[in-house]
């Protein structure tokens, strides 16, 4: 196992250390926290037993928060406040929201993501989703009565940079260190393709309370390679909820509802749903607030009738991924149904019959997103046990473009390339003396600017003044393994690095993050300052425990001179945080980063020399004995 | 080794156009194995950014050589032909009139719904498409000739962009 030893944090310094790290499948109807616990993904319950955490966020008057079974128990009673399905509003505006009308709250317009009016103030959905997030990583660390290193957390695989970001920020909010963002279909298929040892292509089919992923994944030997990537961010559960919930008022010739019989009206509807998995016929009965009875029954045909597009549509993205892949419905060897709205006979049936076999359904389609998190989750933290060993090959499932002239967009990353991924582009003045200029990235598809999604506005400034066409700045868009997006900029012919003016169209800003971080610790019975602190120490002491084992395995890459300057450099920061002086640990941090950046770069230019030299080390191949 | 290398020398295989795709995939995957952003989830920021630099990079590089069309056109930049600079070469006129024949048969066959002489038209073009990169292939490997392989190659960009329009008529009627 040469191979790995090279990628920090090495086992060789702690070998028999576990680090915790979970997984977290932060769902738009329930979450879920998962761990590896002696080489088994399981899901972590709360006090009562419970693997769910419905994402259901309540604020009262007196700002106290209930998430969860809770604040989904009062959700009628309390609707404007009590937030459900917060997923559909991340990285969104209200123009955006479907079905935006029949909801209960009170929405603000924001640039870029709608925001929440609540008892307990003003609340971005990023906020609500932290809530969340905290409520999970409060569970994960009782479960497992230590430090975190950090989670996993997944996204649908069609989300776009804004949705991902705001998911991030989220995490952030929540105290959580993000190892990764992962895709949930991916997530998916590496729950199942271990368990399984499965080779070939499969489809992971992913229909969730508001979102739906299509993906294509090869799966060889310790590779998942993903081939391309569908779906519809709008689209999951709830929607098959709000077709029966309109096909009621419409027989039942309801009068327009008040927002307490419109959540309770909602609550049988999905009740109705879930009841006709397994029954063929469901009754809807619920007494309004003007005291009329609503009483009526849904048969599973009638259900299948009123809700055919919306599976119809499901397929238009499957069919897209597909020819994206360059494969036909009959190469697929298995597809595997992940989400709860999969339960449903009309979706089994309509996948079934697409793909002319039935579908995989042996693992919970409920946890097997946050079963396959926490299997990625321990091995990003290093540990690995030998044969359990995997390379994600994961893509960017919407285009990134520029707009040129006459509002048409340029594509600069087509979708479905592999992240990371970067790609440059050269711009020129087209004025004598210009010294600035406006560039607009977009994500989507279609040809038209309006069409697709605004992610940035960037502003270079500060290029040195030229006639017409002399300037030659070049962009660089790079993707990250998070598939978020980054932009810098340099004008070429003098080598001015242009300043980059970042005005996001979406998310928040950093100034945003640390207001509603100190927002969140003034309602906290614990100490910001200390909090902070705590952070620090934990941080440090990760990166000295990287670094010392990065010395134990590589130290002959330097000189003693500059091993001696590292170990001074480590005893200065260990110093620091024995003390109580963030910002002194944080300046010991940046140096120890300086110092060692050299050594990165060594170590770096070592695994690739042994790749190169044909050296075969024992990579991939240890999957043999998977 | 820095971040400058040649893609074939970043997978340590022959300069060449005809080149093992198994092989390939395997250097791909052994390189990733080393250097992708996974590897250093929790390592120092420096070994992330240069971990993300380098699996970008052996994604660019493997993009390159994986179509014989992008492997031909990196082959030409290496060997200092630029397909952009000679693009004002205009395309002789036989070659122009076979391509307003294609054009026209795409363009009715679509026209008409008619899958079946589209699909007939696809595999007739690719087996022409095939048969020419084979061309390429001794142009660029045994006999060096960069300035015919540099024709040849600017044909090939415009069969490749017929074929993905047959693709995508053909695309658009299963829907």
């Amino acid at each position: 196992m040469a191979l790995f030893q090279i990628a920090e944090p090495g086992e060789s310094a702690a070998p028999h250390e576990h680090k915790l790290a979970i997984g977290i499948d932060l769902g738009t109807t329930n979450s879920l926290v998962a761990t590896v616990r002696s080489g088994m993904a399981v899901c972590l319950h709360d006090a009562q037993g419970r693997p769910l955490l419905p994402s259901v966020v309540r604020y009262h008057v007196d700002g106290q928060v209930d998430v969860g079974y809770e604040a989904r128990k009062t959700q009628a009673v309390d609707p404007k406040n009590t937030i459900i399905s917060v997923k559909r509003f991340m990285g969104r505006g209200k123009q955006d929201i479907a079905h935006v009308e029949s909801m209960p709250y009170d929405f603000i317009e924001a640039p870029g993501m709608v925001k929440l009016k609540t008892h307990a103030g003003i609340k971005s959905p990023v906020e609500v989703s932290a809530e969340i997030l905290k409520s999970l990583k409060a569970r994960a660390e009782h479960a497992l009565a230590g430090e975190l290193l950090g989670a996993v957390i997944t996204v649908p695989a069609y989300f776009d940079d804004a949705q991902r970001q705001a998911t991030k920020d989220a995490a952030r909010l929540a105290g959580l260190n993000v190892l990764r963002l992962l895709n949930e279909p991916t997530a998916a298929a590496i729950a199942y393709g271990l368990d399984n040892a499965a080779e070939g292509v499969y489809a992971v089919y992913d229909l969730g309370g508001g979102t739906f992923d299509i993906s294509i994944l090869k799966l060889t030997k310790g590779v998942f390679e993903v081939m391309a990537t569908g779906g519809d961010s709008a689209l999951g559960g709830d929607d098959f909820d709000h077709r029966i919930f309109c096909w009621v008022i419409e027989q039942a010739k309801l009068q327009p509802l008040s927002p307490e019989d419109a959540r309770r009206l909602m609550m049988r509807c999905r009740e109705a749903k879930e009841f006709l998995t397994n029954n063929p016929e469901a009754p809807i009965s619920l007494r309004l607030g003007s005291d009329e009875m609503v009483d009526i029954k849904l048969d599973v045909q009638t259900f299948a009738e009123i809700t055919r597009t919306l599976v119809s549509k499901t397929l238009q993205p499957v069919k897209k991924a597909l020819r994206d892949a360059g494969l036909r419905a009959d190469d697929i060897k298995g597809v595997v149904m992940v989400g709860g709205a999969t339960r449903m006979p009309q979706i089994q049936k309509a996948v079934g019959d697409f793909f002319r076999q039935e579908p995989l359904t042996n693992l919970d389609p409920d946890k097997v997103v946050a079963l396959g998190a926490a299997t990625q989750a321990n091995l990003l933290a290093g540990n690995k046990t030998g044969k359990d060993d995997w390379l994600l090959l994961d893509v960017i499932p919407l285009s990134l473009g520029l707009e040129t002239m006459g509002g048409l967009t340029e594509k600069v990353i087509p979708r479905n390339s592999t992240i990371p991924t970067a790609r440059a582009q050269e711009f020129t003045t087209y004025k004598d003396g210009q010294t600035a200029m406006a560039i607009h990235v977009v994500q989507g598809e279609r040809e038209m600017i309006a069409d697709c999604r605004s992610l940035a506005r960037f502003e270079l400034r500060g290029i040195p003044a030229m006639v017409a066409g002399a300037a030659r700045i070049r962009v660089t868009f790079q993707v990250d393994a998070d598939g978020l997006l980054s932009v810098t900029a340099r004008e070429q012919t003098t080598g001015v690095e242009a300043s980059i003016n970042v005005k996001p169209s979406y998310g928040l800003s950093d100034d945003e993050i640390a207001g509603m971080l100190k927002d969140s610790m003034a309602h906290a019975k614990d100490d910001a300052m200390a909090r902070a602190l705590r952070e620090a120490q934990v941080e440090g002491e990760r990166m000295i425990e990287a670094t010392e084992a990065a010395l134990a395995e590589d130290a002959h890459l330097l000189s003693t001179a500059e091993i001696d300057k590292i170990n001074t450099t480590i005893a200065k920061l260990r110093n620091s945080i024995a003390g109580d002086n963030r910002r002194l640990i944080n300046l010991a941090m940046d140096d120890l980063g300086f110092e060692t950046q050299t050594f990165a770069h060594r170590r770096m230019d070592q695994s690739i020399k042994k790749v190169l030299s044909g050296r075969k080390v024992n990579d991939i191949a240890t999957g043999e004995d998977a | 080794m820095d971040l400058s290398t040649d893609f074939f020398s970043l997978f340590a295989l022959p300069r060449r156009f005809r080149l093992s795709l198994s092989e390939l995939d395997s250097r791909y995957r052994d390189l990733q194995a080393q250097v992708h952003p996974d590897r250093f989830a929790s390592a120092s920021d420096a070994a992330r950014r240069l971990s993300m630099q380098w699996a970008t990079r052996a994604n660019e590089a493997y993009l390159a050589l994986k179509k014989p069309l992008a492997r031909a056109k990196y082959l030409l930049e290496l060997a200092g032909h630029d397909l952009q600079a000679e693009n004002n070469t205009a395309m002789p006129a036989d070659f122009l009139m076979e391509q307003m024949e294609w054009r026209e048969a795409v363009m009715e066959a679509r026209t008409g719904g008619d899958h079946h002489e589209l699909t007939h038209l696809h595999h007739r073009l690719r087996a022409d498409i095939e048969q020419r990169f084979a061309e390429v292939g001794e142009l660029l490997d045994l006999q060096q000739d960069y300035s015919q392989a540099t024709d040849r190659v600017r044909r090939l960009m415009f069969l490749e962009k017929l074929l993905s329009e047959i693709d995508d008529a053909l695309a658009s009627l299963e829907e």
